[in-house]
Parts: structure tokens; sequence; C-alpha cells
């Protein structure tokens, strides 16, 4: 069993007995993960490849739904419902837990029409609204003083890190609850990386964040917990500090110190 | 040293097949540039615009197959632009896997039918309807533009699909990431992504249409004249061609179908060139 510590944020999200197949697998690709997710805090997944952390922030807004065949077992708790229910309302969950990928994903059309994105989904057409909120949420994203100025150009002419940062202020601008984050900075460069660490710790008085990371020192700078998953358990979930100077599990200590991964 | 030399002669021996695509191309702009000099000669540009094709007088004017040509091919490709993305989107978008690959197949060996079995289809089969419904013979703009847009519309689903594939997953992730249905999707995040890929595949089409001898020789109705209307017998360049090598009895008649020839190179190889360089090279910048 894995060891989980106790996570005195209130519970935003609790992982209950889940276990996820892909298409076409018979054995399970996650197994029987317990997780709490603290609110207004950032938990930190981390664990070798393939240990299944990034399926699992898939499951948080059930992107593996776009792919036929995959299939949930057990019950993720959101708020106190299952969002793996099959009446389950993807279109609003997805605006309540928003994502960020491994690599900037700017919509080809202009760094306006991209934050506004989602709110125009919403329905929100009153253009002073639009304005606040897309001006907000760059703000939030700490963008707002490198684009104000060029609101109509294409979101794809930014820089990877300013992409990156698009992406974060297209995702706050909907207010979501829940902000999962999939490696965000994988494919930057040490500044831009940087900017996104700020960031996120500056984003968790606003939003719950979960953040895939492969690297250590990133989930040790930025998140309140962390979660060392590998071959698809859970092994222990521990307050960051904790976890990284005194593991409880002896496979978390060979993984933190590089013995194996 | 030895290894060298083979190494060099394998270089050049290559470069040399590779050189000669340009030269074959260099040649058959001077070929048929000297053809058709002695129509050059006599008509200039003028012939473009002349519409008298009367090869007893010695007069010859393009405009009748040049019309053609353009008008078969517009009929065609408004027929089959508006089917062909909707068949891209279904197989690219939404169609579960094993149905894209099944009629995705489907789709590439219907491309590889040969047109003149779409052309005896349009005589023996559509005509007949065409002129039951309109009159006349059934043969004309209207057939031919109908027989090349059946002929055109599998190659153009085909690549239409493949540029809409070039969209990366994660871009559409997020879309959906964001609370989009899958309508939203394809139209905010996937057209705009693969607009220019889209209109490349649509004009790659074009070229093949205006250059098809084959579909249409037997329901363009052969006459040299600017029609009435779209359902009246016309003439389009490669029909002219086909029909017309026999029968050239004088020098400048002959030279006046190079001289259309020439036209049809020029007009084919200028849109090919614009599809390939200007809106296709995201796709094969993706694909390399």
């Amino acid at each position: 069993m894995a060891t989980i510590c106790e996570v005195t944020h209130d519970h935003i999200i609790e992982v209950n007995d889940f276990s996820f197949y892909y298409a076409g697998s018979d054995t399970p690709n996650l197994k029987h993960v317990n997780m709490p997710i603290g609110k207004g805090a950032v938990t930190a997944l981390i664990g070798p490849s393939g240990c299944g952390k990034t399926t699992l922030l898939r499951c948080f807004n059930r992107m593996h739904d776009l792919y036929p065949g995959n299939r949930y077992e057990g019950e993720i708790l959101f708020e106190g419902r299952n969002i793996l229910d099959k009446n389950e309302d993807l279109i609003k969950l997805r605006t309540q837990i928003g994502m960020i990928f491994q690599k900037p994903t700017p919509f080809p059309m202009s760094i306006y029409d991209n934050v506004a994105y989602g709110l125009r989904l919403k329905g929100i057409k009153d253009k002073s609204e639009l304005d606040g909120r897309v001006e907000q949420a760059l703000k939030d994203a700490a963008l707002w003083k490198e684009v104000g100025d060029r609101l109509k150009s294409p979101g794809t002419a930014l820089s990877g890190g300013q992409q990156q940062r698009l992406c974060i202020a297209r995702a706050v601008a909907v207010e979501p609850e829940v902000l999962l984050f999939d490696e965000p900075t994988s494919a930057l460069d040490p500044i831009s990386t940087q900017a996104i660490e700020e960031l996120i710790v500056k984003l968790k008085e606003k939003v719950t964040i979960i953040i895939v990371t492969h690297n250590m020192q990133q989930a040790a700078r930025v998140s309140d917990y962390t979660a060392f998953m590998y071959l698809g358990e859970l092994i222990e979930l521990g307050v960051t500090e904790e976890l990284f100077i005194t593991p409880k599990e002896d496979m978390t200590e060979q993984y933190i110190t590089g013995k194996f991964g | 040293m030895y290894y060298r030399i083979v190494d060099k002669l394998f270089e050049h021996s290559t470069r040399l097949l590779a050189l000669s695509v340009l030269i074959l191309l260099g040649a058959l702009f001077v070929v048929l540039f000297q053809e058709a000099k002695p129509a050059i000669d006599a008509f200039g540009l003028h012939f473009i615009v002349e519409s008298k094709w009367a090869p007893n007088m010695d007069i010859f004017g393009g405009w009748p197959a040049i019309y053609g040509s353009i008008v078969s091919t517009i009929i065609a490709m408004l027929i089959a632009t508006p089917v062909a993305i909707g068949i891209a989107i279904f197989l690219s978008e939404l169609a579960p896997p094993w149905v894209a690959a099944v009629v995705g197949s489907a789709i590439e060996l219907l491309a590889a039918i040969p047109s003149i079995i779409y052309g005896m289809w349009g005589l023996f089969y559509l005509a007949p309807i065409l002129r039951d419904i309109w009159g006349g013979n059934g043969l004309g703009l209207a057939t031919a533009g109908f027989v090349l847009s059946i002929m055109i519309l599998p190659f153009m689903a085909a690549i239409t699909r493949d540029a809409m594939k070039t969209t990366p997953d994660i871009l559409k992730e997020s879309a959906y990431g964001m609370g989009a249905t899958r309508w939203e999707v394809l139209k905010d995040v996937v057209i705009p992504y693969v607009k220019s890929g889209i209109i490349g595949s649509i004009i790659l089409a074009l070229g093949r249409a205006i250059g098809e001898t084959m579909a249409v020789t037997f329901v363009m109705g052969n006459v040299h004249k600017i029609p009435q209307t779209i359902f009246a017998p016309a003439t389009s360049i490669p029909v002219t061609l086909a029909n017309e090598f026999t029968e050239a009895d004088s020098d400048l008649y002959y030279s006046s179908l190079f001289y259309l020839a020439l036209i049809l190179l020029v007009i084919s190889f200028t849109v090919i060139a614009a599809a390939k360089f200007i809106f296709l090279r995201k796709i094969e910048e993706a694909r390399a």
C-alpha cells in the first residue's frame, strides 16, 4: 500500500480506488490509485517515464475520452461529484479543470482571440467584458507587459516561453478551479522555465494546480505536495519537503537519490 | 584513392539522373514552342481571345477551347470541393478508426480508376439522363464538368484528408481541453491550421481537371464555339488536341494545335507550381 500523508488543505479532488485501462489493454495502466488533492495547493506528480503520471493527469479532465476504448474504474470526486460518471458534462468539466501541455499550443489566431477563446465558448460576447478579462488573464500570466500593445498579432509569432504563458493566460481566463500542467517546461529554455515556475507559485492563490514533471528540482521548487508514482501505482504522497528529505518508502528514496529512473 | 573515385562517380551519375528530369521539362517546352512557332507568328497573343476556328480558311482561335477548359473545370471544382472537404472532415476528425481505414482505402482505389472509364460512364449513362432533364444531346460543359468532378473527387478528398491530418493532436487536445465541442475544434483550430493545405489540395486537383482528356473527350460534344449555355456542346484544349491532330491537313492547323498545347502546359504548370510552392509548403515541411 502507498504511503499517503495527511493533506491539510481542503480536498478539492479525491481519487478513490481508481484504475485506468488504455484501449486494448487487459491489465490496468493505473492500479488502484488513492490520492487527495489539496485545494489551493500545488501537487506535483513525479516518477520515471511510463509510470503513469501523465496518464493520471489526463484522467482529471477526461482527455482520454477523445480516443475510443479507454476505460476508467473507481471514482474521482471533484467537489464531491464523481467526474467519471457517464452523465458528466465534459464541456463544463473542462472549463472547470483546464490543461497546459508539454509544448506551447497557441491556436492559429491573434493573441487576443487566443485568450478570449474559452470566454467566447462560454457565450461571453460583451466587448468590454472580454477586453477586461483578456487583460486580467494576460496580467495573471505575467504576459501583459510584453504583449499588451500588440494583441492583434498572431499568437504563433511569440517566443516559446511567451507562447506557453499565452496558453496559461488562455486557461486562467475562464477562471478554472484546477489547472493541470503536463511537463509545461520540457520544451523551454532555462529562463522561460523559471518564468513559468514563478507563475505557477503565484497562480496557486487563485487556482489548484497539479503538475507532472520529469524534473525533481522543479517539483521541489514549485509544489506543496509531491506524489511519486511507479509502474502505474502511487507509491508515496508526501508534503514536498518531507518527501524529498525523509521519504517514507524505499522506492521513493531510491528514485530521488538517482538509483533508478 | 579508389573508393573516392567510386564515390564521386556515384554522386555524379545520380546527379545526372536527377537533372534529366529538368532537362526533359525544358526540352518539352522547347519542342512545343518550336512547333507552335508558325501559329504564334501568324496570330500572336490574339490567338488566346479569338473565337473563330475555321480550318478550311486557315483561321484559328484558341478561345473556345480555353473557355471550355476553364468553365468545365470551374463546374467540376464547384461540385467536387464541398463534397471532398466534407469527406475529408469525416475521415480525419469524426469517423471511428476502422471506418476511416476502410473508406480511406476505397477512396484511394477510386482515385486509381483510369479516367477513360469515367468518360465511358459519362457518355453511356450520365449523358442520356442529362439529355432527358435538360434536352439537347446531353453533351457539353455541364456534363463534362460533372464527370470531371466525380473523377477528381477521390483524389481531392484523399489529399485534403492528408492535409487535415497534419494538425498536431496536442493542438486539438488543447482546444478540447478548453471545453470546445468537435465542431468548434474543427472550425476554430483544425481548419484555420490547415487552410493553406486545403487550398493547395484543391488547386492540385484543379491542375488535374484542366488537363484531363479521356474523361471529357466523350462528353464534351467537340464544337468549336462559345456555347450559349453550359448545357450545349463545346470543346476544351485536351479534347481538341485528342480529336484533331489526325485532321490537321495544313501546317498552320498543325501548329495551332501545338500552340493550344503550349497554352495548356503553361496553365497547368502555373497552377501546380502555385499549389506546391505557396500553399503546400507547410504540409511538405510537416512531412519532412
